[in-house]
């Protein structure tokens, strides 16, 4: 035993007093294989959001490998696990930064998480691509950190909008993550758009990450009679409020946004969420040639898993990235940073990409209505 | 009036979990005043033999299929406790708590990167093993049957657990351990077999804390037992540590406490979100004014 | 008078190699050269470790009182010291600058705030710890876990201080989010901590504890580890010592926190009572009751993760069950941990008594705590008593 403490401390000291590297500007382009670092949730609470990002960049790195690398450079991505918490968020981009040297990154899907990251990307001046975190602070922590989904003012107005107008709902209650800068974001917007349109909020509950229990909330709720009720949150807690709420006997449907989009919301919530309707940034449905072949390629590439929002948006950030490389003719960090700002009318999976002053993408959302274990198209609302 | 029994449902209902989980946390204290931070853990454990042995089979919603997932859990998170028990609580059983403690919180580390190793961090959606239908009593309240469900199965194991106690020699012998261990080793126990047991026994419970809660709110996942499990513990010393009516009543009594905060807080400026503290804030009073608990007994120390 | 010049000579030396090692961690480096950057995260980590480790040891090891809220004195720390950089410091820091330049006036505002942290923590390690202290064992534990996890759920609920999403700079009292206007506070944390920082406190953290353990209140909290009540029959005060044992604790827990806060900006999840584990893990391994041993615990529990993420492919994912598994063994085959009470600092003591008769380090400190009796052998009388 005591052999192997020694050795353990041995071990120890020789990680920690491994070899001085050599400070520099890592900012000019190294050449060959382009490295690209992708960070996510790969085994935590919401793995589905990670694995489906890692999925649809992966894909779109290979084809575009297949098809002869941009300038022809190849393309390796280096994929991250964060589970999902912020504090490792921050500790991965640091080490993907510095330790695999890479010259972009692709992530995170929760806000919480990529504002955690963003100060790093920004501070060692690696442009960073968000695929699908909507809280509008995320790119406002440097000049360096893009998306390309629109964002929550547009996603909360959207489905205020539809509450109001579609389902002619007056009274809203709202149940809400606490723990989560996205979900605490689209209450704020929703709460904004929904009232200008003459509706009332007549109640907002919070809860916590991996609370299972929501029936003291939704008691709560029943009693005010909401017409909707607007829950924000993430996929892993919406299946079981969806189920207390049918247990409670509450009838009125429940609103979401892009968070939900799991295919694991049907284990969690199964019938329950009937009648539920969210705000996307595509929908699977969309009838659209170029997205119908995406969908095709991407089942046969996964064993006939169906494309996420998030795995398309995962497909589009990388290809945004490509086309941003090709155009600075490298990786010099300004100059790819400017040629990824000046972005305009890609045409990606998930719409028409342009990116505006603020580096957030101008697109339009869809609703979708939950029926019988499917996403189903509803109408789409442009910005 | 409604609105307040339906509060006082859902309370009592997350508090008969807490109850059942906080038996078995009692019961290991009270014979080897050892806190078992592994035995949130347990209860996950238990969930997930259940979904396994639920999805292996394909059960539907029946109610042969859900006793034989109850029991079956039950069963696997009872060889879970021993095997705990034999492998890592039995040779620090001598050692200093500090020891003991860092064991149990290795167990409980062990149980949970495990399962991250093996079926990944994400929630998992429990198989509906009855059909959940709601049943109106007055005005708004309604109970669900998954409600009726957790409520009759908890009480009848409180009754099976009460009657093994008090009713049987294996039971005798267990109070024997637990009022002094080297006499009842004098008295020719067997206390290495009796702990086992009681292991088994408070392993079970939980296990069927896990099952009945994935009927209610059906999501499993291996990170699930370190919340309740604290929640349950607290419960315990709440009412008693060692002490079996007091764990339920602190268990029941943390559910109500922490629905109602959620249901009323915010009439008095209290958040849902503080639902958390009160159970910490219930227990720390009780401590202060009456340091064993609420049904414990003081134990008069030695000089 | 040799003594005095002696330690102001090693106290000069650690500042200087502490500056040096700040450089080589930095990001320019040192002439050029320097650790690389995912490693100065772990060595900063490690530094903060030290801190709470050896803090707790005060409490747990050497007072022989149950403590497991530890990382809630760590979090009213960050959250006190952050707090005033965001809201209140900034006026001073810019007139300041004025006066001696931007970098002394930064260091002088952190070394304001981790004051601040401290004694913020400090009061309230008082509070929590008047009331708990006279519990015993178990119950001390469940009551110091109960607060840890109050003041967490607290923090979590105050918008002023960022919530449940963590604090990342001002939050605008009306819209609660983080603000725009720059004249409402800082709108991110300042950056302040570097290894230098870190280091020096470490260093005051050891040398302090180091202190009280071998002065009569050290001796007196030893009494009371090894007897609470023959303590008191000899007339020792037990309720004042915890206390004051049971603050100065609490008050490195605030500078840890402090240093943390700065660095990485402050969560309520960075706060939670598994890193109160932690921390009893790192003095359990390392050896109950020896400052050195709380050191190799925390440098252990920083680095073996890490170590274990080098793991190739298939084992990776099972690094975490390999690292419970490793704890668990060691206490089954090394409960007293990796020293046990030993400490490096009388092993140094007795190698210079040979040749040189005399003289420890530091000069006149007392003798070396090298009289503990075996906590295994007190448990297992323990046991019959019941």
């Amino acid at each position: 035993m005591k052999r192997i403490l020694i050795a353990l401390t041995l071990i120890t000291a020789v990680f920690a007093s491994a070899t001085c590297t050599r400070r520099g500007g890592n900012c000019a382009d190294p050449g060959g294989t382009i490295k690209i670092g992708v960070y996510g949730d790969l085994t935590g609470q919401t793995s589905s959001f990670g694995q489906s990002t890692k999925n649809g960049s992966q894909m779109a790195a290979d084809e575009i490998n297949a098809s002869g690398g941009i300038n022809g450079r190849q393309v390796q991505l280096i994929h991250e696990d964060d589970q999902g918490e912020p504090g490792k968020a921050a500790t991965v981009v640091t080490k993907l930064i510095n330790q695999d040297q890479v010259r972009a990154l692709i992530g995170e899907v929760a806000s919480s998480n990529s504002l955690a990251a963003a100060p790093h990307a920004q501070e060692g001046k690696v442009p960073m691509i968000s695929p699908s975190s909507t809280n509008p602070k995320v790119t406002q922590v440097g000049d360096y950190i893009f998306r390309v989904c629109f964002i929550d003012p547009f996603q909360g107005e959207v489905m205020a909008k539809f509450a109001a107008n579609s389902l002619k709902a007056k009274k809203a209650a709202i149940l809400f993550d606490s723990n989560s800068d996205y979900s605490k974001g689209l209450v704020q917007f929703f709460k904004a758009a929904f009232t200008k349109l003459g509706g009332e909020i007549v109640t907002e509950k919070a809860y916590a990450q991996r609370d299972r229990d929501f029936t003291g909330q939704l008691t709560a709720i029943r009693d005010l009679k909401p017409d909707v009720i607007y829950v924000p949150g993430y996929y892993q807690e919406v299946g079981v409020i969806a189920k207390q709420t049918k247990q409670l006997g509450i009838t009125a449907p429940l609103l979401g946004g892009d968070g939900w989009d799991s295919p694991q919301l049907w284990d969690l919530g199964g019938d329950s969420l009937n009648g539920s309707f969210i705000s996307n940034h595509y929908s699977v449905d969309d009838p659209k040639p170029e997205i119908q072949d995406f969908v095709r390629r991407f089942k046969a590439k996964y064993n006939g898993t169906a494309p996420d929002a998030l795995a398309a948006l995962g497909y589009d950030a990388m290809m945004v990235l490509a086309d941003a490389i090709k155009r600075a003719n490298g990786t010099e960090c300004a100059a790819l940073r400017n040629a990824i700002a000046t972005t305009k009318d890609y045409k990606g999976i998930t719409g028409i990409i342009s990116l505006n002053e603020e580096r957030n993408a101008v697109k339009s959302a869809v609703v979708l209505e939950l029926k019988n274990k499917q996403f189903v198209y509803k109408e789409t609302i442009a910005p | 009036m409604d609105t307040f029994v339906q509060q006082l449902i859902n309370g009592l209902n997350i508090g008969a979990i807490y109850a059942l989980i906080a038996l078995g946390y009692t019961m290991v204290y009270g014979i080897l005043r050892l806190i078992n931070f592994a035995h949130g853990d347990i209860y996950m454990v238990g969930a997930f033999a259940g979904y396994f042995i639920a999805l292996k089979l394909g059960l539907g919603p029946s109610w042969g299929g859900l006793l034989f997932v109850l029991i079956g859990s039950m069963v696997v998170a009872a060889i879970f406790g021993m095997v705990i028990e034999r492998f890592a609580y039995r040779p620090v059983r001598k050692y200093a708590r500090m020891t003991t403690l860092i064991t149990a919180i290795g167990v409980s580390l062990l149980l949970e990167n495990l399962f991250v190793a093996l079926f990944g961090g994400q929630g998992r959606g429990f198989p509906q093993l009855i059909n959940d239908t709601t049943f109106p009593l007055f005005g708004n309240a309604a109970i669900s049957k998954s409600q009726i469900l957790i409520f009759a199965v908890s009480i009848a194991l409180m009754v099976i657990l009460q009657w093994i106690i008090f009713k049987t020699k294996v039971g005798t012998a267990m109070r024997a351990v637990s009022f002094n261990l080297n006499s009842a080793k004098l008295m020719g126990i067997n206390t290495d077999a009796i702990i086992m047991f009681t292991f088994a026994l408070g392993s079970a419970l939980a296990a069927a804390g896990g099952v009945l809660t994935a009927q209610y709110s059906p999501t499993i996942d291996p990170l699930m037992g370190i919340t309740t499990g604290l929640k349950a513990f607290v419960a315990a010393v709440l009412g008693g540590i060692g002490n079996i009516p007091g764990a339920v009543l602190g268990g029941l009594l943390i559910g109500v406490a922490e629905t109602m905060v959620v249901g009323y807080g915010s009439n008095i400026g209290i958040q849902s979100t503080y639902r958390d503290a009160v159970a910490f804030a219930i227990l720390i009073l009780v401590l202060l004014i009456r340091p064993s608990g609420i049904l414990g007994t003081t134990v008069q120390e030695k000089v | 008078m040799i003594s005095f010049v002696k330690r102001f000579l090693i106290a000069l030396i650690i500042i200087a190699v502490l500056y040096a090692l700040n450089l080589a961690m930095s990001k320019e480096g040192l002439f050029g050269f320097g650790v690389p950057l995912y490693q100065v995260d772990l060595w900063k980590m490690a530094g903060i470790n030290i801190i709470l480790a050896v803090s707790l040891n005060l409490i747990n090891g050497f007072t022989g009182q149950f403590s497991i809220g530890h990382i809630g004195f760590m979090a009213v720390g960050a959250y006190s010291s952050t707090f005033m950089t965001v809201y209140y410091t900034q006026g001073l820091e810019q007139w300041l600058a004025g006066i001696l330049g931007a970098s002394v006036a930064a260091a002088i505002v952190f070394a304001l705030v981790i004051i601040i942290g401290a004694l913020a923590a400090a009061v309230a390690g008082l509070i929590v710890g008047i009331p708990t202290l006279r519990l015993r064992g178990d119950y001390l534990a469940i009551a110091t876990l109960g607060f840890a996890e109050i003041i967490r759920i607290v923090i979590t609920n105050m918008n002023k201080i960022g919530g449940a999403t963590g604090f990342r700079g001002c939050v605008d009292p009306i819209t609660n989010i983080t603000c725009s206007d720059p004249s409402l506070g800082r709108l991110t944390i300042p950056a302040y901590t570097n290894f230098f920082w870190i280091g020096f406190l470490a260093v005051i953290t050891i040398v302090v504890i180091y202190n009280i353990v071998n002065s009569d209140m050290g001796r007196a909290l030893i009494s009371i580890r090894e007897d609470e009540l023959a303590a008191q029959a000899m007339g020792v005060n037990t309720t004042r010592y915890k206390v004051t044992s049971f603050v100065i604790s609490s008050a490195f827990a605030g500078v840890a926190g402090a240093l943390y806060g700065h660095w990485r900006l402050p969560h309520p999840n960075d706060f939670t009572f598994v890193r109160s584990f932690e921390i009893i893990i790192m003095i359990v391994l390392g050896g109950m009751g020896s400052i050195t041993g709380a050191v190799l615990g925390a440098l252990v529990i920083t680095f073996v993760p890490e170590v274990l993420r080098m793991l190739p492919g298939g084992v990776y994912n099972y690094r975490l069950v390999i690292y419970a598994l490793l704890l668990i063994i060691i206490m089954i085959t090394r409960p007293q941990g990796i020293l046990g009470n030993y400490e490096i600092a009388s092993w140094l003591k007795r190698a210079r008594k040979r040749p040189e008769g005399g003289g420890a380090i530091g000069g006149s400190t007392g003798a070396p705590i090298a009289e503990q009796s075996d906590s295994t052998k007190k448990s297992e009388k323990e046991l019959e008593n019941r």
